[in-house]
């Protein structure tokens, strides 16, 4: 193996973006929690496949198509091994976290939930992760029911305990909240769930790219991610789903790919993986997952958690003595991002000053309006790191923060 | 109408960098408020995804009075410089403008869809008011 890159600058030097100017100044991106940005290979992967190898995959007996189709399964197995799942048709390509949840609400629902079963949330969970649920609980005459959190923002295992019984048909969890950080025990309450034989989904849009995931190991269900926020591009997704499952679950879409036979009187469904990849996917965007997956192997695990850390121990070592600072999310253990509201100067106002200084920072109520009305709040102002981010940038935020408070 | 955008735009013209004209509007957004507390109610609220915005319209003699409110403070200072320029006209120039000046002003940002802070649709229900009372008028 080839040497780990844990040098920042030239870490940095692969993000373009990262030195140009927004009004005036020179960009402080801490809005990693929306979107990450993109290292110059990933661009150019997506430009190479365009300009290269375009043409349609798993149809043509063509030199292009069959180039296209094993690069784009190439990929599927190294996502495979990226989250350590057993089989590579475990992995079904999405266009991100939301249709990866969406699918599983659809054809999960429609094949094992009945009337008056419930499903179990948090009271975190992102919007993705609440109205899929909201909208099969209607279709199905099912309930939905919500785990409470503490006033740091962690969940109570024994509530949780208490919430799950022989109605449960499924628990659907985030595994980093993108509004509070909070890291949740996954591991241990997939462990809980198991022993009452009812299925973990587990939403890890905001942890993939901080820790690494095992999905074996955790014995997930199910678990979601989006290409996005992991240094991949927009529009692709991952749904992992144990192989039993799956063939369990009907089909989510109809359309090309996902059949072996078709008449107008039957169709017989494809297997796993095509069997939920209805329709041509979003080639060039797999493509370039997998050279995202290249780049954050090529810095590692290892020194990505320990960066992050470093930074968010710092932020809140800064930030923590700035007078009428309140950090919303104090759990004991998070991950890549501050969360906070300023005594009486709205997050939007803040948000609108900071952008001026050229610091990107995400305000609001980060699709979790449930979150922000459990703790009183119109919303927070949220700065998430990524392994391109300093502790200059830090300063720079905290020297923006003074000169908020100084406007207002 | 034209005149009170062309008085904004001279005030504006004031200002060099950002930070004074930011100061400015924090300062508009600071005066009292403009809407009294038991208006606030969720009848008068328009929902933006950052902030929120509270928007009340009455007819006096053939002139529409706007007042509005809202819980961030530059969001506030704007409303207040659209409430200058269309409360007290009549429908038909509520119905007919562009509002130019924000952009002279370079506070176009604020009103692009994007920003969502309630001001898009602030700006779009205060001239469905208008046409409101307009057809109320001509009934």
């Amino acid at each position: 193996m080839s040497e780990l890159l844990t040098d920042i600058d030239a870490i940095r030097a692969q993000f373009p973006i990262l030195s140009r100017e927004v009004n005036g100044k020179q960009l402080v991106y801490l809005d990693n929690g929306a979107t990450s940005q993109k290292p110059q290979s990933v661009i150019d992967a997506i430009s190479h496949y365009y300009e290269y190898e375009n043409s349609n995959i798993h149809r043509g007996v063509h030199t292009l198509s069959q180039e296209a189709t094993s690069a784009y399964e190439d990929v599927r197995k190294k996502v495979q091994k990226f989250i350590n799942a057993k089989h590579d048709h475990e992995v079904i390509f999405t266009s991100g976290t939301t249709g990866g949840i969406n699918l599983v609400a659809s054809s999960f629902g429609a094949s094992l939930v009945r009337k008056g079963d419930e499903i179990l949330i948090t009271a975190m969970e992102h919007h993705s992760n609440i109205v899929p649920w909201q909208m099969l609980c209607e279709r199905r005459g099912a309930h939905l029911k919500v785990l409470p959190i503490s006033k740091e923002g962690e969940i109570d295992i024994e509530e949780f305990k208490k919430l799950i019984g022989p109605k449960t048909e499924l628990i659907s969890l985030v595994h980093v909240s993108n509004s509070l950080g909070t890291i949740n025990p996954i591991k241990e309450m997939i462990e809980i769930a198991h022993a009452q034989n009812i299925p973990v989904m587990i939403d890890g849009a905001q942890a993939v790219h901080h820790t690494p995931v095992d999905v074996q190991d955790l014995d997930a269900d199910f678990y979601v991610f989006s290409a996005h926020k992991m240094y991949g591009p927009t529009g692709v997704g991952v749904l992992y789903g144990k192989e039993e499952l799956l063939n369990d679950m009907k089909p989510y879409q109809g359309g090309g790919d996902m059949i072996k036979s078709v008449t107008f009187e039957k169709t017989v469904y494809n297997d796993l993986p095509h069997k939920f990849e209805a329709g041509t996917p979003n080639i060039a965007g797999g493509i370039a997952l997998g050279v995202a997956i290249d780049f954050i192997n090529s810095i590692g695990y290892e020194f990505i958690m320990k960066h992050e850390a470093e930074l968010s121990r710092f932020a809140v070592s800064q930030l923590k003595d700035i007078a009428g600072l309140r950090f919303i999310g104090t759990a004991k253990e998070r991950a890549g991002l501050v969360s906070f509201v300023l005594d009486g100067i709205h997050p939007y106002d803040t948000g609108v000053i900071l952008d001026k200084l050229g610091i990107a920072v995400r305000t609001g109520h980060h699709c979790t309006q449930p979150v922000m009305n459990f703790f009183e709040v119109p919303g927070t102002v949220r700065a998430s790191f990524a392994v391109y981010n300093t502790k200059q940038e830090v300063i720079k935020l905290v020297e923006g923060i003074d000169r908020v408070k100084r406007m207002f | 109408m034209e005149e009170i955008e062309e008085g904004i735009i001279e005030e504006f013209a004031l200002f060099d960098d950002w930070m004074d004209k930011y100061e400015h509007i924090i300062g508009l957004g600071k005066e009292l408020p403009l809407i009294e507390e038991e208006l606030k109610s969720d009848d008068l609220l328009i929902k933006g995804c950052q902030s929120r915005v509270w928007l009340h319209a009455k007819m006096e003699n053939g002139k529409v009075i706007f007042t509005a409110d809202s819980d961030a403070i530059i969001t506030k200072g704007i409303i207040s410089l659209l409430i200058r320029v269309l409360s007290g006209q009549t429908p038909d120039a509520i119905i007919n403008t562009d509002l130019t000046f924000i952009e002279y002003i370079g506070l176009k940002e604020h009103l692009s869809p994007t920003r969502s802070n309630g001001l898009v649709s602030m700006v779009k229900q205060m001239k469905l008011y208008a046409l409101a009372f307009r057809t109320q008028q001509n009934g």
